[in-house]
């Protein structure tokens, strides 16, 4: 078997019986970027120089006999959000293209620490915002399954990277469905995991009571040994919280809820006929599964986008053009310092990023808080609840990850509330702070098609058990 | 209905310039998100607690001791501001 096309497991198996070298993995994943990337654009910066002195680091270390650790050769690319020392880290924007990551995110040093091979950066909308990858200042990248289509977002290039075998697994950030939704268009997993159980220390805020750092892998398996490598509190994170880990589930006796909204107006047909396909297969191994009611489901994403602006409007006024990051202070026909601010933002903030700190800027203006900001927290408490109701009935929610198949590049760029539509199924996870996870279930049209499995806060084991479960059936 | 003015307030408050072409645009945009986020309205939010964290349920604290960063990191800190005098970044005077 080809090297890309390993797991995590694999790959630490053929290390240390010597069936290849940790040279000979970072090579083979060189050669498929270099070749691939030109067209997809999944890559922002490649770090070649590095991936080869550490795998030569990992091959002495094999030659001593040294006990490996699980990541170790594991290349992995990371969401150009996250800082990784030394680095650029341009978070898709125009801002910070000049902005070199003085230290290592948490995720990054445990990555690290795992001796996991770090080949580069990728692309993603700018700051987070968007879910087609085209947002990002530095182009669009493209669907590694078909190349006319989006590759979802915002972790674009890191979904993209995963499903064009350039690297074995990746790092991306969910703030309304941006690991999930990217996954689920290119035919991988993405596991958004419980808020506070990844350190946010060294990700680019985009809103901060939402935003989760996922992995993006090619299986269930890959998904969970990434996450037990990332998660745990963190000091530098107040909003970090000890795991509670749950124990082992029979995935056999799993009661599945399935919200009646996933089947009514605002989800494409094929997605539905999907949906009700999946639940034949797992009907027909007789696992339970009804209908339920989350009647707070549909105000999902109204909620949604007055909560992440307004959090987007206060976290990138740091972008000032004093302190970091592109500016026009030294123009010399700048007068005034209050000019630096509207000029420098005005100038390299993209068109999506603008219209979310206008839209929270608006939402949290004098007059207009309780009528907007306070409300949202108010329906975002209701959703919870319903959360909470639901699973008392239920061990898992399953829905399709996103409301419609993957759309073509530019098909829905110029219509926001269009796009916004496509965080229907997966905004209500952030907003209730829940585990979810997408798993690829069959192609629909040539299209990958992607479900959604959420779960309780801190129960990731259930999604993993559950979520094993589920390949073996759509492998068979 | 947020007016032409309107979005130009926001825009003030944002310390972003748009052009009078993005203004145009963006208010129909803003109006047309806004428009779709009245929804909330339908739900009675009546006896519900505000969420801020929607996970912890209570505070962190820690001593207020401050850290000391390596001098390196400090410098690297420092080289990121686009303009400099030494170890100060400058910027245009607030004062006249």
């Amino acid at each position: 078997m080809e090297i890309c096309n390993l797991s995590i497991k694999e790959i630490h198996k053929g290390l240390t019986q010597k069936n290849f070298s940790a040279r000979e993995i970072v090579e083979s994943f060189l050669e498929r970027i270099y070749r691939l990337n030109p067209e997809l654009n999944a890559y922002l910066e490649i770090f070649e120089k590095e991936a080869i002195e550490k795998a030569k680091e990992i091959d002495e270390a094999i030659l001593t006999g040294k006990e490996l650790p699980n990541l170790a050769g594991v290349i992995c690319a990371i969401k150009d959000n996250i800082l990784v020392e030394g680095k650029r880290c341009t978070a898709g924007s125009k801002i910070l293209e000049n902005y070199i990551a003085a230290y290592d995110a948490t995720v990054v040093k445990k990555l690290k620490n795992q001796k996991a091979i770090i080949i580069g950066k990728t692309n993603l909308d700018e700051f987070a915002m968007g879910s087609s990858g085209e947002h990002s200042a530095f182009g669009a990248t493209k669907n590694p399954l078909d190349v006319e289509y989006v590759p979802g977002g915002s972790s674009s290039g890191s979904a993209a990277a995963v499903a064009a075998r350039m690297c074995t697994f990746a790092l991306g950030s969910d703030t309304g469905g941006s690991v999930r939704q990217p996954a689920s268009f290119c035919g991988i997993v993405g596991l958004k995991p419980t808020y506070g159980a990844v350190s946010r220390f060294g990700l680019i805020a985009m809103a901060s009571s939402l935003d989760q750092i996922g992995p993006l892998a090619k299986n269930v398996e890959d998904v969970e040994i990434i996450f037990e490598a990332i998660k745990g509190k963190d000091n530098k994170d107040a909003t970090s919280c000890e795991y509670f880990e749950e124990k082992e589930i029979n995935p056999k006796e799993v009661r599945i809820g399935i919200p009646k909204e996933c089947f009514q107006e605002g989800l494409q047909k094929e997605v539905i006929d999907g949906l009700k396909e999946a639940i034949e297969v797992l009907e027909r191994e007789k696992i339970h599964i009804e209908e339920i009611d989350i009647p707070s489901l549909k105000y999902g994403v109204a909620c949604y986008y007055i909560v992440m602006p307004s959090e987007v409007s206060s976290n990138l006024s740091r972008f000032d053009g004093i302190k970091y990051g592109m500016s026009i202070l030294t123009k010399p026909e700048t007068q005034e310092l209050i000019d630096v601010y509207f000029e420098t933002r005005g100038k390299f903030f993209g068109k999506e990023v603008k219209r979310r700190i206008m839209l929270g800027t608006y939402c949290l203006s004098s007059g207009y808080y309780d009528a907007y900001y306070l409300r949202a927290q108010k329906v975002r408490t209701k959703i919870a609840l319903d959360f909470k109701e639901a699973f008392k009935k239920v061990d898992l929610i399953l829905t399709p990850t996103s409301p419609t198949l993957p759309f073509k590049l530019g098909e829905k760029l110029d219509d926001p509330l269009a796009m916004y539509m496509a965080d229907f199924l997966t905004v209500p996870a952030n907003l209730a702070g829940l585990p979810a996870i997408s798993l690829p279930f069959k192609n629909i049209n040539n299209l990958p098609f992607g479900i959604q499995l959420i779960a309780p806060a801190f129960c990731e084991r259930r999604l993993f058990n559950f979520g094993k479960f589920f390949e073996e059936l759509c492998s068979t | 209905m947020l007016s032409k003015e309107g979005v130009k307030h926001v825009a003030r408050l944002a310390r972003i310039r748009l052009t009078e072409e993005e203004l145009q645009k963006m208010q129909g945009e803003l109006v047309k998100i806004l428009d779709y986020i009245e929804k909330l309205k339908e739900l009675d939010v009546e006896n519900l607690e505000p969420t801020t964290h929607s996970i912890l349920l209570k505070n962190v604290f820690r001593e207020d001791k401050p850290e000391k960063k390596s001098k390196e990191e400090g410098e690297k800190l420092i080289q990121l501001s686009p303009q400099k005098e030494g170890r100060f970044i400058k910027i245009k005077s607030v004062f006249k």
